[in-house]
C-alpha cells in the first residue's frame, strides 16, 4: 500500500477500541474500513455471528454508528425491511450494510439473501468469510474448504466436499455489484465498498478474513496468511459489475497454494498428494477466472 | 360507508385506513385473499404503502422487523404452516418491542395436511409475548386491526388480529368501513421513542448479560398488564368514534346463567344461537366469549363467571397431553381460588369440522348432566 492510498482512508472512526475481537481478527480489521468507506449515515445489520460479540455487551457497543443486531438468517430481509422503512420516510441518503458470517450467507441465511438478491433490494450485503462457524467454536460449514479441519470435520474425517461457489451463485441473480475482498488489501475493501455504496440495488461482497483461532494460526500472521490466499489464488480479488463484466483486481505471479496451506493448523494434517489435488483445482478456477475477464 | 365484502378484505381495508407503509408477506391458503387485496389497493396508489413480496414468512416477519424499528407501521398476514415458520421472529418483534400488526386466519397444522380452521396456529404463539384478538366477525376483525396499531403503539409489543378460515376469511358480510379522516382522528401517525436512526446513532438488541435480561422480561410482562388497561381504554375510544366496542371478553345472556359456554371466533355465534333457544325453554344458559388470550383477562372471567356453576369451553384447538388451549387457560384462573366453576373441557371443530348446533346442544346437555366431567378433556364431536 503506497502513502496515497493510506491517506484516502478518512480519518473519522466508527468502531471505537476496546472491542472483543480476538487477537488478529481479520474482521475487526475490515469492520473499521467498510464503515470508513460507508459514514455514519449507516445501518449495520448483525446476525448471529462473532458480531454479535465484538461490539460489546450491552449497555456498551464499539459501535458509533446505528446498528442493529437480528435473528441468524435474516441479515439479508432484515435489512430489505429496514431500507423500505427508510424509503417510506423519505430517508434515500442512509446506506443499509448487512454484515453476516460464512454460516449465516451460505447456509441458514442464503434463502433471504437469494430472494433479496432476486427482488434487487438496495443494500449491501458483505459476507465476512472466515470459513467457518467460528463463534461457537469451528464447526464447520459449507464455506469451509475441502479437507480442512473444524471441530466437527476432525482430521481422521475431514471435510471432503469443496468450498460453496457463493460468488458464482450470487452472479447467476444477476446482481448489478459483486466482488470478493480480502482483509490483506484494505486499499481494495474500501474501494469496493465505496463503490458499493453507490450502486442501486443488492450489492454482494464476499470477504475472505482470517481467523487465527479457527485456522489455528499465531494473531501476528493474520494478514500475512490473508494475503497469502490471494497470493496463491486461492482466493482471487475480483469484481463482477452488471451481472456479466468481470475484472481481476490483483494478477498475482503464480505461487504454490502450499505456501499458504502450510502456515494453518487446520491444514496440518494434509499429505502431499491432498496438497496437490488442491493447487490443481486452483489452478483450474484460476484458469477459468482470467478467461471469463478477457473475454 | 356499509358495503358487503369478504372477512379477509375487511382485513385489507382495515390495513389501508390504518395507513400501514410497508406490507411484507408471503402467500397461504386461507390467508391469499388478504395480501392480494392489498397488493390491488397499493398498486393502484389507493394505498401508499410499499409491499414487500417475500420468499418465505420468515422473510415476512423478518423484513415487519426491520421496517417497524425503523419507525414506519409494518403489516404482515398469515396462516397455520407459514406462522409456525414466523415463530422464532414472533419472540423477536416482542422482544424488540415492535409494534407490528398481524392477521392470522386460523388454520389447522399438519401433518397430514388439512386447509381448514383450527386455533391450534395461534394459540402455539401463545408465549411469544404478541397480544392475541380473536374475531367473531367481518367488522370485528376490520375494527380491531385499527384498535390493535392504537394498542400495540401505547404498549410497544405487536399484535396479533386472529380470524377463522372460511368460517370468517371467506365469508360475506355487510360490513361498515370507517371514514378515513375519522380513523386519522383515531389512529394518530406512529411516532416512535427510539428508532434506527443514523442522526441518533444507537444499537439495539445486542448482547444483552444476565444481570439486565430480567428487568427487560419483567418490563414486557409489565407491558401486558398495561395492556389490558389499553385495550379497554382504546375500546372506548372507538366506540366515541364508531359506535362499536368489543372489550376483553363479551357476555350473552349472562343473567342468572348457571351453565355458561366459554368460547372464541366464529363458534361464538353458532353458540349465541343455540343459547336463544334454551334461554326460549326457560334453562339458564349464557356465552361469554373470549377476545384477547393475550394479555389473558382473568379478572374479567372471574367477574363474568361470579355464582355460575358449570361452565363448558369450545375450544377449536388442541395441546396434546393436556386438553383445549382455553379451558387449560380458564382452569388457571381459578388455580388460587376457594371457589369457582366446574369447568368442563370440549375440544370440536378440528380442521374445518362444523361446529353445529347439534354438537353445541350436545355439549350443554352433557354439562348438565354430569357432575362432574369424567375425562380431562371431551370430543363431543369424535366419530367412534
Amino acid at each position: 500500500m503506497s502513502l496515497k492510498d493510506l491517506r484516502q482512508f478518512p480519518e473519522e472512526e466508527y468502531l471505537s477500541s476496546g472491542h472483543l475481537a480476538c487477537a488478529g481478527c481479520g474482521a475487526a480489521i475490515a469492520m473499521r474500513y467498510a464503515l470508513k468507506a460507508l459514514g455514519e449515515e449507516t445501518i449495520v445489520v448483525i446476525p448471529a455471528s462473532c458480531w454479535s460479540i465484538v461490539p460489546g455487551v450491552f449497555p456498551h457497543t464499539a459501535f458509533k454508528l446505528t446498528a442493529y443486531h437480528v435473528a441468524f438468517e435474516t441479515a439479508a430481509s432484515t435489512a430489505t425491511g429496514i431500507k423500505a422503512g427508510l424509503e417510506m420516510k423519505g430517508d434515500l441518503g442512509t446506506s443499509v450494510m448487512a454484515w453476516a458470517g460464512d454460516g449465516a450467507t451460505f447456509d441458514i441465511g442464503f434463502q433471504a439473501l437469494s430472494g433479496a438478491a432476486e427482488r434487487n433490494d438496495d443494500f449491501i450485503y458483505v459476507c465476512n468469510d472466515n470459513e467457518a462457524y467460528m463463534n461457537t467454536g469451528t464447526q464447520r460449514s459449507s464455506a469451509t474448504p475441502y479437507l480442512a479441519w473444524t471441530t466437527t470435520t476432525p482430521t481422521s474425517q475431514p471435510k471432503v466436499e469443496p468450498k460453496k461457489n457463493i460468488m458464482e451463485i450470487m452472479v447467476a441473480h444477476g446482481i448489478p455489484y459483486a466482488a470478493t475482498a480480502c482483509v490483506a488489501y484494505p486499499e481494495d475493501f474500501y474501494n469496493k465498498v465505496r463503490k458499493a455504496k453507490e450502486i442501486k440495488g443488492l450489492k454482494f461482497i464476499h470477504l475472505l478474513s482470517t481467523c487465527p483461532t479457527g485456522w489455528r494460526i499465531a494473531s501476528q500472521f493474520s494478514i500475512k496468511v490473508a494475503r497469502l490466499a490471494v497470493l496463491t489464488r486461492i482466493f482471487p480479488l475480483y469484481e463482477v459489475e452488471g451481472g456479466e463484466r468481470l475484472t481481476i483486481n490483483v494478477k498475482p505471479e503464480f505461487r504454490p497454494v502450499r505456501d499458504y496451506l502450510k502456515m494453518q493448523g487446520r491444514f496440518n494434517h494434509l499429505a502431499d498428494q491432498d496438497i496437490e489435488a488442491i493447487q490443481q483445482n486452483v489452478e483450474k478456477t484460476w484458469n477459468k477466472l482470467v478467461k471469463r475477464a478477457e473475454s | 360507508m356499509k358495503k358487503v365484502i369478504e372477512g379477509s378484505h375487511a382485513v385489507s381495508y382495515a390495513v389501508m385506513l390504518s395507513r400501514v407503509q410497508v406490507i411484507c408477506a408471503y402467500p397461504i391458503t386461507p390467508q391469499t385473499h388478504i395480501v392480494e387485496k392489498l397488493s390491488d389497493l397499493c398498486s393502484t396508489g389507493e394505498m401508499q404503502a410499499k409491499f414487500l413480496k417475500v420468499e418465505s414468512e420468515h422473510s415476512a416477519m423478518a423484513g415487519c422487523i426491520g421496517a417497524s424499528a425503523v419507525g414506519v407501521r409494518a403489516f404482515t398476514a398469515s396462516s397455520s404452516q407459514g406462522l409456525a415458520l414466523m415463530h422464532e421472529l414472533l419472540h423477536w418483534a416482542a422482544g424488540a418491542r415492535l409494534p407490528i400488526v398481524m392477521a392470522n386466519v386460523n388454520r389447522s397444522l399438519g401433518a397430514p395436511w388439512n386447509i381448514w380452521c383450527d386455533q391450534t396456529d395461534s394459540l402455539s404463539q401463545r408465549d411469544t409475548g404478541w397480544l392475541q384478538f380473536y374475531c367473531e366477525s367481518s367488522q370485528e376483525a376490520l375494527d380491531t386491526v385499527i384498535q390493535a396499531y392504537k394498542i400495540s403503539e401505547k404498549v410497544s409489543l405487536p399484535s396479533m388480529v386472529v380470524l377463522d378460515a372460511f368460517y370468517l376469511s371467506h365469508t360475506f358480510e355487510p360490513v361498515n368501513i370507517p371514514d378515513k379522516g375519522r380513523v386519522d382522528r383515531f389512529l394518530p401517525p406512529y411516532e416512535p421513542k427510539y428508532r434506527l436512526d443514523p442522526k441518533v446513532p444507537r444499537s439495539f438488541s445486542g448482547l444483552t448479560p444476565p444481570d439486565l435480561f430480567t428487568e427487560m422480561r419483567y418490563q414486557i410482562q409489565e407491558a401486558m398488564e398495561e395492556a389490558k388497561k389499553v385495550i379497554l381504554h382504546v375500546d372506548e375510544e372507538f366506540d366515541a368514534l364508531f359506535g362499536r366496542r368489543y372489550g376483553l371478553v363479551e357476555g350473552y345472556r349472562l343473567e342468572d346463567a348457571e351453565l355458561v359456554l366459554v368460547t372464541s371466533g366464529t363458534a361464538a355465534s353458532t353458540a349465541r344461537d343455540v343459547i336463544d333457544q334454551y334461554r326460549d325453554d326457560g334453562k339458564p344458559v349464557g356465552l361469554l366469549k373470549v377476545r384477547t388470550f393475550r394479555p389473558f383477562p382473568s379478572e374479567e372471567i372471574r367477574k363474568a363467571l361470579k355464582n355460575v356453576s358449570k361452565v363448558a369451553v369450545i375450544d377449536r384447538n388442541i395441546s396434546f397431553g393436556m386438553g383445549g388451549i382455553f379451558a387449560e387457560e380458564l382452569k388457571s384462573v381459578y388455580g388460587n381460588e376457594e371457589e369457582g366453576p366446574i369447568i368442563f373441557g370440549y375440544i370440536a371443530g378440528l380442521g374445518g369440522r362444523d361446529i353445529t348446533r347439534e354438537t353445541i346442544s350436545g355439549i350443554i346437555e352433557y354439562t348438565f348432566e354430569e357432575d362432574r366431567p369424567k375425562k380431562p378433556s371431551l370430543w363431543p364431536d369424535l366419530r367412534r
